[in-house]
């Protein structure tokens, strides 16, 4: 069982979403959402955390979460290469691929 | 004015182990682009990590050696952002709950020893690369390195110069290499560090820091630091405020830039990783690694200091790596006579000299321990003056072969028939009346011309000592 | 011989009446009339399957035959099987073909079973009607203007319609059983960890479970024997001693104890699903059963919790659907978030982008904790009830889903509506424990009515045990849809 560090501050929540929260989220995600469906999205959104948002009445001090199904602890694997090179049957279904490098649209760091 | 400067290290140490910390994959360093990059570290849809043993071992390792805190129970997290070197999309990394906590490093810094505490050190996941040579316009990416072990080792901000944070860096080299938990290859990327840097004047609150990232040599990580720092004096007396930044430092310019794929607002979205449980530490298995430990750069320091009176200075040089310091010791413990001081001047002086000169490091030697102590034995021996030893040396170390053979072939061998000596003191007495008659005179440094004489007479084969003792017996008779 | 269970399968084959290759070509050419209606398969590929059968057939006639070699099943779209394509019902997916077996599909080939197709169903296994699907929404044979329930709507429906006698699902929130009780079948989600979840492509990690979809407990008690089992690449995998999850199939029910959780009977429930299953309850007592009234308060609250976790964890686990490595990639593209963000917005579907950002909120800086950990508390709070109840009862008994199949299209615009059909299973997978849905009766208009028993960990055996006795002394399981 996890224990975590107590709530250390009143957490405020919103009552509903604005669209900038959702253009935020959105690209957060890295989901593209243009204005039109960006009022849709926070309507039907806001509804999904009309119903979550029951659960903020529960006292829930003093629980611990949980995270897992069942409390159990981690297994280790031995240290072993058990892999080989399968390279050409993953880059098979690759969108686009070259000298055994995947392509991206240039990154500058 | 007067002005502090703060800073900490982040250190992303690669972990010797086989395979990758969540898959089968190889970790060996430059095989063909992406055919160690199983289906787990190129993230397919379905598959699941499962951790490898042999990091978790490696960070136990290391939290010892610190004297840290072990976290018993330890828990891996997501860290949430997309960036095309990271396939999941999430890096798992470990956030509430590292598996190391607290513990502390003691550096040398000129004469002064300092203590850097250490905040945590943590296991995680290595992205691939991304190779930004011109593949018609975009960048290709590599994910051998994805998935490789990295312990993530993070100090307190207790260092306040360049040249302090390289010493707690080389330090800290030293030590994961000693222990064996990292190859220290810096080339390669073994070993990568990060600096948090801030100045502030003194006595007021810490400044803004803003984080270089990668630094790959300790030259680089020292004039990143200075430069930094000049820059942050500069912004901050030309009136402006710094602002949290993570910056790139170009070796060719010698600044520091921001980095533009960071420009989004750090919300990493950290949460346990549903895929992992948490990790427990049985006390068993930490004691038998306990066991298992080297005796520590620190500790042997001292006990050079105490069992072989070397000065704190020498015993720092010679424990800079586990390899140099077993090669002094396997030299100190082959010698016929007790010397250690004889073992640790020429450990430390020819040979580290011609290391230098080759770029080798201590495992690159031509000359094994055991060859070394044999020619000390010959200068114990009186056979060898150390002036000899050294042309010997030089032989050994560019045509290779045995002490006493090379001396055979080479005549080296220091003349002992002290009648041999006297003839040729005669001759060049006889040779030199005018060096003769200023000695008489009073000029001491005449006698120095003669023994030079004498020397260069026997070519160098002559024991000084000798030649002084009868040379003074003949000018006085 | 369509309608056959694999059991009976497995005795023709055994018998010589009955070859793999017959079984396959049988339910392939059913599979070709009935499935442009109903479109309960993704992909289906007679080739691949008839190879796999002949297989099958050489390895009985070499004498290396298993109990269940040469019987035929479907397998769900979210388990990703080499050389098949492997969608999970999105667009992101839809040139993937998947260069490895699952650890379930691994099983099944070891067992000499072929592979009739991949099963439509929810994309990303997000949604409780089979409409979110890029591929069409599956059609219930019962009626074919209502839905099957999801996500594992195709392989419920395949089922029932008697295109394969037996299927695999996955379950994370109700996902075998309430597709499973709108097309009248048995399915059963194992206790979390009894069933690996490597190559099943995840939605939510701590609650996803596989299992077994069939005409009757007895079969879901011969998969479960093929599916269950240790797998070192799944971390959450149960290292268990192997169990023959039928070996109590026919012991009798006298004292079994069975908890009725008042909360399951309240408002909301349809009435001639409470009814149904009133009459199944009196069943039991008449199998020498006895009941009990137990509480599960916090269970109200497992929809709430379960619309937080299941989100937060999609969101990080669909992140790898970057049109980068595999799948989907927009075909313009100005940039590398450019080619992210359009990648994904055309790549998932509206159920789909709705969930990763409701995870991506919940998680995000200065909600974690009113969200995601109070979401966590909550979950321990509800297995802390079922923990409670054990104590009084075996096995809980309860409705699977409050009405039977709704009309297609009824719910598709109301999420909130589409989540409250799973208000009856959710809390079974935040707890981590086994759940099934059998079939008990059905409603006025002729669709069939689920019973969901709930068993405590571990206790699959019990609870095939239960539904076995009750599948014998009813025929629900048997009755078919009329025009298959």
């Amino acid at each position: 069982m996890i224990t975590y560090k107590p709530l250390s501050y009143k957490v405020y929540i919103p009552m509903s979403l604005t669209l900038a929260d959702v253009q935020r989220i959105a690209h957060l995600a890295r989901i593209r959402v243009s204005e039109g469906e960006a009022e849709q999205t926070r309507n039907q959104l806001n509804g999904i955390f009309d119903l979550i948002a029951e659960m903020q009445a529960v006292d829930t001090a003093g629980i611990a979460p949980m995270a897992h199904a069942r409390d159990v602890f981690q297994r280790l694997r031995a240290d072993e290469v058990t892999e080989t090179d399968r390279r050409a049957a993953y880059q098979a279904v690759a969108p686009q691929t070259e000298a055994g490098l995947y392509l991206v649209p240039q990154v500058i760091e | 004015m007067q002005w502090e400067t703060v800073i900490g290290l982040e250190v992303h140490t690669q972990l010797t182990t086989k395979s990758k910390i969540f898959s089968g994959a190889s970790t060996a360093f430059g095989a063909e682009p992406n055919s160690q990059a199983c289906q787990v570290d190129i993230a397919l849809p379905g598959v699941l990590p499962v951790l490898n043993k042999g990091a978790v071992e490696r960070a136990i390792k290391f939290g010892l050696a610190v004297g840290a805190k072990l976290n018993r129970v330890n828990v891996f997290a997501r860290k949430n952002y997309f960036y095309p070197d990271l396939p999941k999309g999430y890096q798992i990394s470990q956030f509430e709950l590292p598996i190391v906590e607290g513990g502390s490093l003691t550096i040398q810094v000129g004469d002064q020893e300092k203590v850097v505490r250490l905040t945590r050190a943590h296991l995680e996941e290595d992205a691939g690369k991304s190779l930004h040579e011109d593949f018609h316009g975009m960048t290709g990416i590599d994910l051998n390195r994805a998935g490789t072990p990295l312990l993530e080792i993070v100090s307190e901000p207790d260092m306040c110069s360049a040249a302090e944070a390289v010493a707690y860096a080389k330090a800290l080299h030293s030590l994961v290499t000693w222990i064996g938990t990292c190859d220290g290859n810096m080339q390669e990327g073994s070993f990568r560090c990060d600096a948090n840097v801030s100045v502030r004047r003194p006595g007021e609150p810490l400044g803004t820091r803003r984080e270089i990232k990668n630094l790959n040599s300790f030259r680089f990580l020292e004039q990143a630091i200075n430069y930094e720092v000049r820059w942050q004096i500069e912004q901050i007396e030309d009136g402006h405020k710094i602002q949290q930044a993570t910056v790139l430092f170009d070796p060719d310019s010698g600044e520091t830039r921001m980095m533009r794929t960071k420009e989004d607002a750090h919300d990493y979205r950290y949460f346990p990783d549903p895929d992992l449980l948490p990790v427990k530490l049985d006390e068993d298995w930490i004691e038998a690694i306990r066991a298992g430990l080297p005796e520590l750069p620190q500790a042997r320091q001292l006990r050079y200091q105490a069992e072989f009176g070397l000065s704190a200075y020498d015993a720092a040089a010679l424990t800079g790596t586990r390899a140099l310091s077993d090669y002094f010791e396997a030299v100190a413990a082959a010698l016929a006579k007790a010397d250690p001081k004889l073992a640790a001047n020429w450990v430390m002086g020819e040979l580290s000299a011609a290391l230098n000169k080759a770029e080798l490091d201590i495992a690159g030697s031509p000359i094994p321990a055991a060859k070394l102590a044999t020619l000390l034995g010959r200068i114990q021996d009186g056979t060898l003056s150390g002036k000899l030893a050294r042309q010997v040396f030089e032989v050994m170390w560019t045509e290779g072969g045995e002490v006493d053979a090379i001396i055979e072939a080479r005549g080296l061998k220091q003349m002992s028939d002290s009648g041999e000596v006297e003839r040729i003191i005669d001759e060049v007495l006889a040779a030199n009346p005018k060096s003769v008659e200023e000695f008489r005179s009073g000029k001491d440094k005449a006698f120095n011309a003669l023994v030079g004489q004498v020397m260069k007479a026997t070519r160098g084969k002559a024991n000084p000592a000798q030649v002084n003792d009868l040379l003074k017996a003949k000018l006085a008779g | 011989m369509s309608q056959q269970t694999i059991k009976q399968l497995a005795d023709l084959l055994v018998g010589g009446k009955t070859s793999s290759v017959e079984l396959c070509q049988d339910y392939l050419a059913r599979i070709a009339t009935h499935n442009p209606n109903l479109n309960a398969f993704i992909s289906v590929d007679a080739e691949r399957t008839l190879a796999e059968a002949r297989a099958a057939d050489a390895a009985r006639a070499a004498g290396q035959a298993g109990p269940l070699t040469g019987v035929p099943i479907a397998h769900k779209d979210i388990f990703c099987a080499e050389g098949w394509l492997t969608t999970c019902g999105s667009k992101m997916l839809y040139n993937f073909v998947s260069p490895y077996d699952a650890h379930v599909i691994s099983r099944f080939k070891a067992a000499g079973m072929p592979t009739l197709g991949k099963t439509n169903m929810d994309e990303f296994a997000m949604g409780s009607s089979n409409e979110t699907s890029y591929y069409g929404p599956v059609k219930n044979p019962w009626d074919s203007a209502r839905v099957p329930g999801g996500s594992s709507g195709g392989s419920a429906a395949c089922v029932a319609a008697g295109l394969a006698p037996a299927a695999t699902g996955t379950d994370t929130g109700g996902s075998i059983r309430q597709p499973a009780a709108l097309c009248g079948i048995t399915g059963l989600k194992p206790t979390y960890g009894v069933v690996s979840r490597y190559g099943m492509i995840a939605f939510a990690s701590s609650l996803d479970q596989a299992g077994p979809m069939a005409q009757s407990a007895e079969d879901c008690a011969l998969l479960l024997n093929v599916m269950a089992g240790f797998d070192g690449r799944d971390s959450t995998s149960l290292e268990r001693e192997k169990e023959d999850y039928g070996r109590d199939l026919a012991k009798p029910l006298n004292g079994l104890r069975i908890g009725l959780p008042k909360e399951f009977f309240g408002a909301g429930l349809s009435g001639d699903t409470a009814q149904a299953v009133q009459a199944a309850i009196d069943e039991f007592r008449k199998l020498g059963a006895t009941t009990v009234e137990v509480s599960l308060p916090n269970s109200g609250l497992s929809v709430a919790a379960y619309y937080v976790i299941a989100p937060a964890e999609a969101s990080s686990n669909l992140s790898r659907f970057d049109g980068v490595r595999y799948g989907y990639r927009t075909p313009d593209y100005a940039d590398l978030t450019d080619l992210y963000e359009k990648s994904r917005a055309e790549g998932f579907g509206a159920e789909v982008k709705r969930r990763i950002m409701i995870g991506t909120y919940v998680l995000s800086h200065g909600y974690y904790d009113a969200y995601y950990i109070q979401a966590q508390k909550l979950r321990r709070l509800i297995a802390n009830d079922f923990a409670e109840a054990y104590k009084a009862c075996d096995v809980i008994l309860g409705p699977t889903a409050p009405t039977t199949a709704f009309k297609l299209g009824e719910k598709a615009d109301d999420p909130v509506q589409m989540y409250l059909s799973d208000i009856y299973t959710i809390a079974v997978n935040l707890a981590g424990l086994p759940g099934m849905s059998l079939p008990c009766g059905f409603d006025g208009q002729g669709l069939p009515i689920g019973l969901q028993l709930i068993g405590d960990y571990f206790s699959e055996a019990r609870m095939l045990n239960v539904a076995h006795q009750y599948q014998l002394a009813t025929d629900w399981h048997q009755r078919t849809p009329g025009g298959f």
